[in-house]
């Protein structure tokens, strides 16, 4: 690198994990530099250690980790040798950070205007009515709707979205030399994605910050990036101009990544059309809320005359952003929540309007894949009870049941004896398999998979995909695959129906909508997939 | 705002309502004739009338109720079978011992748990830490009159500092007072103090790891101020919801103390009814009791709306 000295340069730095970690560093030998101006995307999947380097630049790793050698230099000076009340004047002056988690990142009892004041409090800047002026300017700054209202509000009463744009706000209040963002997007809608991401690219070009981003995702990277590091293990595999790594990467690990990145061009369609239809649903409808003595009443419209049906072997996509309904139609479907209208049948059954007694004996014939491998779980049940368990209350005998389990263990790509283990020895991806196979096990002829790939890094979601994919063809599922990303449904969809705000706008064979998009909504959550132009092309050349 | 505050205050008179009307049922209406219980099982029976005539229940259990909430209502509890003389004077008169003593002891053991949760949750696995612990198992397994009678063994018959016991009313000045309610009110807070420590410490300590507190760091804030600022606010409100239960712990553990350290309080005034089967009073502490927990609920109701905004637009 020539010209003028970065920014931000690590040179040599490694990170030691505590005893008793699967392995002994977080980050090894790792040398990047980023200058003013530019943007340095880190990427890796989970466990890469691209957080911990975040961190780290910081000040801020967890006790219990250490850096074990090399330095991290801030525009000529050493980082890591500073004592905290040091660190305490560069924080927030000379480093901005935003973080991944924007619903919990805020204090939830403290004012926007004050949170955002406190980083000038904090370095003693400006005299406390410069304070309250500024704040309202930087709100303005980045692009909130009325700023002297949101200055006043507290975050629960922001969404997503708003909320990042404050952090954003926050860690540029006092202009500092570099901006670290943390997976800054990763829990936005794609639409509030690509507007964070375009807010963050022109404050940085108006203002020369150095931005260290973090992320997970080759679709952002493709967005944002002039320079992209490749971390595996704790370990800078590739590294160089964006248009390089993405076009033409050099190491293995990238272009396994790369390869992973699901694409936006659907697989061949399959030929459904002599297949029995096996889920109806029709004018389903569920609003929440609208009740209470004192409450004024605002009815939110989950699920409007929602209607669709899927064939035997079939995928149909529900697609949408976040309060779009997706998910209360799929918990609707399968009961798990009522609905206050419409008709919903499995094959000839009257599942929709059977009462609770009758519906248990049928319950098997929909089943549901969730989306939190951790949570979806019971910790304290070994797996082979997890997934027996639900045949068993169905009335097949036990040692059926276990023995059927095992059988199913490695359908999914898990060995039978993972029987006798508990969930949490094993990792997310092995999680949703077990969850998947649990599903399996009741036999049933729908299944429901509510983002159930969302939570996974993309090498592991695609291996997912190929195996619903895989099983599907076997046992002639019927699946209605709700995700909030297109790039996802593209893959795995048959056909694809659009929801925003509780209605199904447009809905078409999967290749056709995306060719093709009707409805104005459908364009524009098409147009906000990250990396479109960059990155799709690029993928769909090699 | 004014939504919630009038929503609880209705939901509140209806619990009053409703508690006034078990106590009367429960003394009053179920089986068993309260002239007979006062007076015990050899009374003869013109004695027992004449009782029936004096306490009114000769009357309709209707206009007995009525009787007795209306009287509440202009400040009147009846006249004790024992003392002869109006209830709201003798509950008058103890109030200002047993009041006084509960507030005392609220404000010693606020004093020294939020302090020392915090302190402890700060440095987690520290030497305050690890002594906090000590402390709050203590407290916990020892109860309140075991340590009130501890405390006169060793500071008034061991030290003479304190009196043993006994109060020397409000007329001898403010000093002798407080001195005669410091003990127990120690007695009374120690226990409440350990189990507060130790829930201020859990709330803090699940404070400290959240997402907004790395944020305030990664602002420049130094860790007293974060602790300040960001911690110590958001960990009071799960504090809040145990301190409103305890606080009816006060006024109910206040029988035992104010019986160790002869204190004449409502507590004992409560005591000595019983003994006595003087249901009248009986049944005036008991509503007094009653309405005081529901009070304070209402208050830590409106409490949690100050330390949590995401409340205060429910209804």
């Amino acid at each position: 690198m020539n010209g003028p000295s970065p920014v931000l340069s690590i040179e040599n730095l490694s990170i030691g994990l505590p005893a008793l970690s699967d392995r002994q560093y977080a980050i090894r030998d790792l040398s990047l530099t980023i200058e003013a101006g530019e943007t340095l995307c880190v990427v890796g999947e989970s466990g890469s250690g691209k957080s911990m380097t975040a961190m780290a630049a910081i000040g801020l790793l967890p006790p219990a980790v250490s850096v074990l050698s090399g330095s991290i230099r801030l525009g000529g000076s050493d980082l890591l040798s500073l004592d905290e009340e040091k660190w305490c004047e560069v924080r927030g002056r000379d480093i901005g950070m935003v973080f991944q988690e924007p619903m919990t990142s805020l204090n939830p009892v403290m004012r926007v205007a004050d949170q955002i004041a406190e980083t000038f409090r904090a370095h003693r800047i400006l005299s406390p009515a410069d304070r309250a002026r500024r704040v309202v300017e930087l709100l303005a700054e980045v692009n909130l709707p009325y700023p002297e209202l949101i200055a006043r509000a507290y975050p629960h009463e922001l969404s997503g979205g708003q909320r990042q744009r404050v952090m954003i706000a926050m860690a540029l209040a006092l202009e500092p030399k570099l901006l670290i963002a943390d997976e800054p997007t990763t829990a936005l809608d794609v639409t509030t994605q690509a507007q964070v991401l375009k807010l963050i690219d022109n404050l940085r070009r108006k203002k020369g910050t150095a931005v260290l981003f973090i992320t997970h995702d080759f679709g952002v990277v493709a967005e944002i990036a002039d320079r992209v590091a490749v971390l595996q293990n704790g370990e800078l595999v590739e590294q160089g101009p964006a248009d390089v790594v993405l076009n033409n990467p050099q190491h293995p690990y990238t272009t396994r990544l790369l390869a992973a990145v699901p694409s936006l061009t659907p697989p061949p369609p399959k030929e459904l059309r002599n297949e029995p239809i096996v889920l109806t649903v029709e004018g389903l409808r569920k609003s929440y809320g609208g009740r209470g003595l004192f409450r004024k009443s605002r009815e939110v419209r989950a699920a409007d005359a929602v209607s669709f049906d899927i064939r035997r072997g079939e995928t149909l996509g529900l697609v949408g952003e976040s309060g779009s309904g997706k998910s209360t139609v799929g918990r609707c479907v399968l009961r798990l929540i009522e609905p206050d209208g419409g008709r919903i049948e499995i094959g000839s059954l009257p599942f929709g309007s059977l009462p609770q007694h009758d519906l248990r004996p049928h319950r098997r014939r929909i089943q549901i894949v969730f989306q939190d491998p951790f949570a979806s779980l019971n910790p304290r049940r070994k797996v082979g009870y997890i997934i027996a368990e639900g045949p068993i209350t169905q009335g097949v005998a036990p040692d059926r049941a276990f023995e059927e389990a095992r059988i199913l263990l490695e359908k999914v790509g898990l060995p039978a004896q993972a029987a006798e283990r508990y969930p949490h020895e094993f990792s997310g991806g092995q999680r949703q398999r077990i969850g998947i196979a649990r599903a399996l096990a009741m036999k049933p002829d729908v299944l429901v998979a509510d983002e159930a790939v969302s939570a996974l890094d993309v090498s592991v979601q695609a291996e997912i995909l190929k195996l619903l994919i895989g099983l599907q063809a076997e046992l002639g599922l019927s699946i209605l695959f709700i995700t909030h990303d297109l790039r996802v449904a593209a893959q795995i969809c048959d056909r694809v129906a659009v929801m925003q705000k509780g209605r199904i706008v447009e809905m078409a064979e999967t290749a056709h909508l995306f060719a093709d998009p009707r409805d104005a909504y459908t364009r524009q959550l098409l147009a906000a997939v990250p990396g479109r132009t960059r990155l799709i092309d690029g993928v769909q050349n090699r | 705002m004014l939504h919630l505050v009038i929503s609880r205050l209705v939901s509140l008179s209806m619990t009053l309502l409703f508690v006034s009307l078990a106590i009367f049922l429960i003394l009053e209406v179920l089986p068993g004739d309260p002239a007979a219980i006062m007076l015990g099982t050899a009374a003869r029976e013109d004695t027992l009338a004449a009782l029936r005539q004096e306490l009114g229940l000769d009357q309709p259990a209707l206009v007995r109720y009525l009787d007795w909430i209306g009287g509440i209502l202009h400040g009147d509890l009846g006249t004790s079978i024992t003392y002869k003389m109006p209830v709201s004077t003798l509950v008058a008169e103890r109030m200002s011992v047993t009041l006084p003593l509960s507030l005392l002891a609220i404000l010693i053991s606020t004093a020294l748990a939020l302090p020392l949760g915090v302190a402890a949750a700060a440095r987690r696995d520290g030497p305050v830490d690890r002594a906090v612990l000590v402390f709050s198992q203590m407290g916990v397994a020892v109860p309140n009159f075991w340590i009130g009678l501890l405390f006169i063994l060793f500071f008034s018959t061991h030290l003479g500092w304190f009196p043993a016991g006994g109060f020397p009313g409000w007329g001898a000045g403010i000093g002798p007072a407080l001195q005669a309610l410091l003990l127990p009110a120690l007695a009374l807070a120690l226990p409440q103090a350990a189990v507060l420590t130790r829930v201020t410490r859990s709330a803090t300590l699940e404070v400290v790891g959240a997402d907004f507190v790395r944020t305030a760091r990664a602002k420049g804030l130094d860790r007293g101020a974060t602790l300040r600022r960001h911690v110590v606010p958001n960990a009071l409100i799960p504090v809040t919801t145990i301190l409103g239960l305890q606080l009816s712990f006060f006024f109910g553990g206040a029988i035992l103390v104010e019986n160790v350290f002869n204190l004449p309080g409502l507590g004992r005034l409560a005591y000595q009814a019983l003994n006595q089967r003087d249901l009248v009073v009986i049944k005036d502490i008991v509503l007094i009791f009653s309405g005081f927990v529901i009070v304070v609920n209402f208050l830590v109701d409106l409490g949690y709306t100050i330390l949590d905004p995401r409340l205060r637009n429910r209804a």
